[in-house]
C-alpha cells in the first residue's frame, strides 16, 4: 500500500486441542459447563498435587507439527513460566521454554499479489488459564469472578516468523492455520468460544532496512476481520507517526471493535521476566521414529492438496473446489456422494446449493446432519431415471437431510413419484389446453414462451409430480 | 555477587516485601550460594548435554480419559471470598 515503508507482522496464535479431559487432570474440557464444577486438586493448583501429562495433546500437537512442515523434536521438556495472575491459581504456567515439540516449520499463502511463504518459528505445548469475570469494566471493577474450568485445558501456541507483511496475507495465514487445524480434527476453532485466539506484532521500517522498528502488541482482536481491521488500522496509524518524525513506543494495544481503532492499554511492563526453569514435577519427553512415523501415518490429505485434486480428478471448477474443500466433512460428503454417482458437478451443485442453504439455515455443524453421500447419490439416480422431478428432488433432499430416510422410502411415503403415464399425463394436458384458449391461441401467434405457463399450470396440478420434459413435449404437438 | 538492587528486584517479582535488613541478608546468603554454585564453571562441560531432570524416566502419560471433578462445595471450601459460584478475588490492579 506504501512504498516508502515495509509493514512487519507476526503472529501468535494459541489453539484449544479437542482433548476430552485436560492437559494434567482428568478433568472434563467441555465448554459452558456451570462454573468451576469441571475443576479438582490439580488444576486449582492445591499444595501437594502433581501433574500427570495427557498423550493426546502431545499426540495432537505433534501431528499439528507435522501438517505445518516443522521438525518434531526428538527430546523435549516443558518449563514453568512464572507470575501472578488470579486465573492463573498455581502462580506459574507450565509451558515450554527452549525445547518446544516442534519448530522450523511453514506455510504457503495465496493473496492477490502471489504466493508468499511464512515460517513458523515453534509450536509448544501449554496449559490454559482460567476466566475473570469482571464486575463493569476492568479499570473501575470493585473486583472480579474467577472461573476455573478452563484452567488446563491444553493449548497449542503457534508462532509465526516476522514473515508478514499486509493484513490480508495474515488473515489467509489463520484461515490457512484453522482449516489445517480443522482438517486434522485437533481443535474446533471456534472464535466465539475462545478455543481459537490470536494476537499480533506489527511495526513499519523503511524499505532496504535490516533492523525493524519499534514493535506494537494488539490484543482482544475476536474475529479474522477484526483482526485484519486492526492490522491496517495500525499500519495507517504508525506510518503517520513515522511521516511526522514522532517515536513509536513499545506497547501493547487494544482492539476496539465499536470504535474501530486500537487503544494504548498500558506500556510494557519493563519487559516481562517470567524466571522460566525446568518443571520438576513431570519427567521429559522422548519421541522417537515409529511414534513420529505412526502419527505421519495418520496424517490426512490438506486441504490445498485435496483443492488441487478435486479440480484434476473430477473437473471440479476452482470456485466450487474452494467451496467443498473449506471444510472436511464437506469434502467427505462429496467424495462419499461421488463414489457412488459420477456427475461431479451435479453432486457438487446440490452440495453448494440445497445443502449449504439448509446447512446455513439450520446454522448446523455438518456432522450432526442425517444425510450421506450415498443417499444423495441414490437420489440424484431417481432423478435420471425419471422416478421424480428435479423440483420434487428439493423436496425429498430436505426430507433426507432432516431424517436420513432412504430416498426411495420418502417417495413412496409421500406419493411423490413422478407421474410419467403417457394417458395420465396426456388427459391433463388436454384439461389445461382446454381452460387456456387465450394462452393457446398466443403461442398459435408465435409466443413460444407461453408453453412454460401451461406446463407450469400441470406442475400445479400435479404438486410438481408431472414429468416437466414430457408434458412440454405434449403441448408442443398438440398445439400445432 | 547478587546485589541488593537485585535481591530486591526478585523480591518484587515474588510478590514478597523485604526490610533494609532483610534486603542485605539475602544479598549475602545469595552471593554465597551463586558463589558455592560456580565451582561448576571449572569443569570442563564443553561435551555434556544440558541437564534438565536428574532422574532416568521419561514419557510419562495417562490416557485421555474424563474422571470425575471435585464437588463445587469442596472446590470453594478455601475460597477467602466467593460469588455466584466464583471465586472472588480483589480489582485486578497493574503494578506502575
Amino acid at each position: 500500500m506504501d512504498d516508502k515503508y515495509e509493514t512487519i507482522i507476526g503472529l501468535e496464535v494459541h489453539a484449544q486441542l479437542d482433548t476430552e479431559s485436560k492437559i494434567f487432570c482428568s478433568c472434563s474440557t467441555e465448554f459452558g459447563s456451570e462454573p468451576n464444577t469441571n475443576t479438582c486438586p490439580v488444576c486449582l493448583g492445591l499444595p501437594g498435587t502433581l501433574p500427570v501429562l495427557n498423550k493426546k495433546a502431545v499426540d495432537y500437537l505433534i501431528i499439528t507439527g507435522l501438517a505445518l512442515n516443522c521438525e518434531i523434536a526428538s527430546y523435549s521438556k516443558f518449563d514453568r513460566k512464572n507470575y501472578f495472575y488470579p486465573d492463573l491459581p498455581k502462580a506459574y504456567q507450565i509451558s515450554q521454554f527452549d525445547l518446544p515439540l516442534a519448530k522450523n516449520g511453514y506455510i504457503k499463502v495465496e493473496t492477490e499479489e502471489g504466493i508468499h511463504r511464512i515460517g513458523i518459528t515453534r509450536i509448544h505445548l501449554e496449559e490454559d488459564a482460567g476466566k475473570l469475570i469482571h464486575e463493569g469494566s476492568i479499570d473501575q471493577s470493585s473486583g472480579s469472578l474467577v472461573d476455573y474450568n478452563r484452567t488446563g485445558v491444553p493449548l497449542a501456541e503457534i508462532v509465526s516468523e516476522p514473515d508478514i507483511r499486509t493484513p490480508e496475507q495474515a488473515r489467509e495465514y489463520l484461515n490457512y492455520l484453522k482449516k489445517t487445524l480443522e482438517y486434522l480434527k485437533v481443535s474446533d476453532c471456534n472464535m466465539e468460544e475462545g478455543s481459537l485466539r490470536c494476537d499480533a506484532n506489527i511495526s513499519l521500517r523503511l524499505h532496504g532496512n535490516k533492523k525493524f522498528g519499534t514493535k506494537v502488541e494488539l490484543k482482544n482482536m475476536n474475529s479474522f476481520k477484526a483482526i485484519e481491521k486492526a492490522l491496517a488500522y495500525e499500519q495507517k496509524r504508525q506510518r503517520k507517526m513515522l511521516e511526522n518524525d514522532k517515536k513509536i513506543v513499545q506497547e501493547t494495544r487494544t482492539w476496539d471493535e465499536s470504535k474501530s481503532k486500537t487503544i494504548s492499554m498500558r506500556g510494557k511492563e519493563e519487559a516481562n521476566d517470567y524466571r522460566y526453569f525446568p518443571e520438576p514435577d513431570l519427567v521429559p519427553l522422548e519421541i522417537d521414529e515409529r511414534w513420529k512415523k505412526d502419527i505421519e501415518d495418520r496424517l490426512p490429505e490438506l486441504p490445498a492438496v485435496k483443492r488441487k485434486r478435486f479440480i484434476d480428478e473430477y473437473n471440479l471448477p476452482e470456485y466450487d473446489a474452494d467451496v467443498i474443500t473449506d471444510s472436511r466433512d464437506l469434502a467427505d460428503f462429496f467424495e462419499d456422494s461421488v463414489s457412488e454417482y459420477k456427475d461431479a458437478k451435479v453432486v457438487s451443485n446440490w452440495i453448494m446449493g440445497e445443502f449449504l442453504r439448509l446447512i446455513n439455515e439450520e446454522k448446523m455443524a455438518i456432522e450432526d446432519t442425517k444425510i450421506t453421500g450415498q443417499l444423495l447419490a441414490k437420489m440424484l439416480k431417481m432423478i435420471d431415471q425419471d422416478v421424480i422431478s428435479s423440483k420434487i428432488a428439493k423436496t425429498v433432499f430436505e426430507e433426507i437431510f432432516y431424517t436420513g430416510k432412504d430416498p426411495e422410502e420418502i417417495v413412496k411415503e409421500k406419493g411423490l413419484k413422478q407421474i410419467s403415464d403417457q394417458d395420465e399425463l396426456e388427459s391433463l394436458v388436454e384439461k389445461i389446453i382446454d381452460e387456456n384458449p387465450s394462452v393457446i391461441e398466443d403461442i398459435k401467434n408465435g409466443k413460444d414462451k407461453a408453453v412454460g405457463y401451461l406446463v407450469g399450470q400441470v406442475m400445479k396440478e400435479t404438486k410438481g409430480k408431472a414429468n416437466p420434459q414430457m408434458v412440454n413435449k405434449m403441448f408442443k404437438e398438440k398445439i400445432k | 555477587m547478587i546485589n541488593e538492587e537485585e535481591v530486591r528486584y526478585i523480591a518484587d517479582l515474588a510478590s514478597l516485601k523485604l526490610s533494609k535488613k532483610e534486603v542485605e541478608m539475602f544479598s549475602k546468603q545469595l552471593s554465597d550460594i551463586v558463589d558455592y554454585v560456580e565451582k561448576l564453571d571449572e569443569l570442563d562441560t564443553k561435551d555434556i548435554v544440558p541437564t534438565a531432570y536428574t532422574i532416568p524416566v521419561k514419557n510419562v502419560f495417562r490416557e485421555d480419559k474424563v474422571k470425575g471433578s471435585l464437588s463445587l462445595e469442596k472446590v470453594l471450601k478455601n475460597a477467602p471470598e466467593k460469588q455466584a459460584d466464583q471465586f472472588r478475588v480483589p480489582k485486578i490492579i497493574e503494578e506502575d
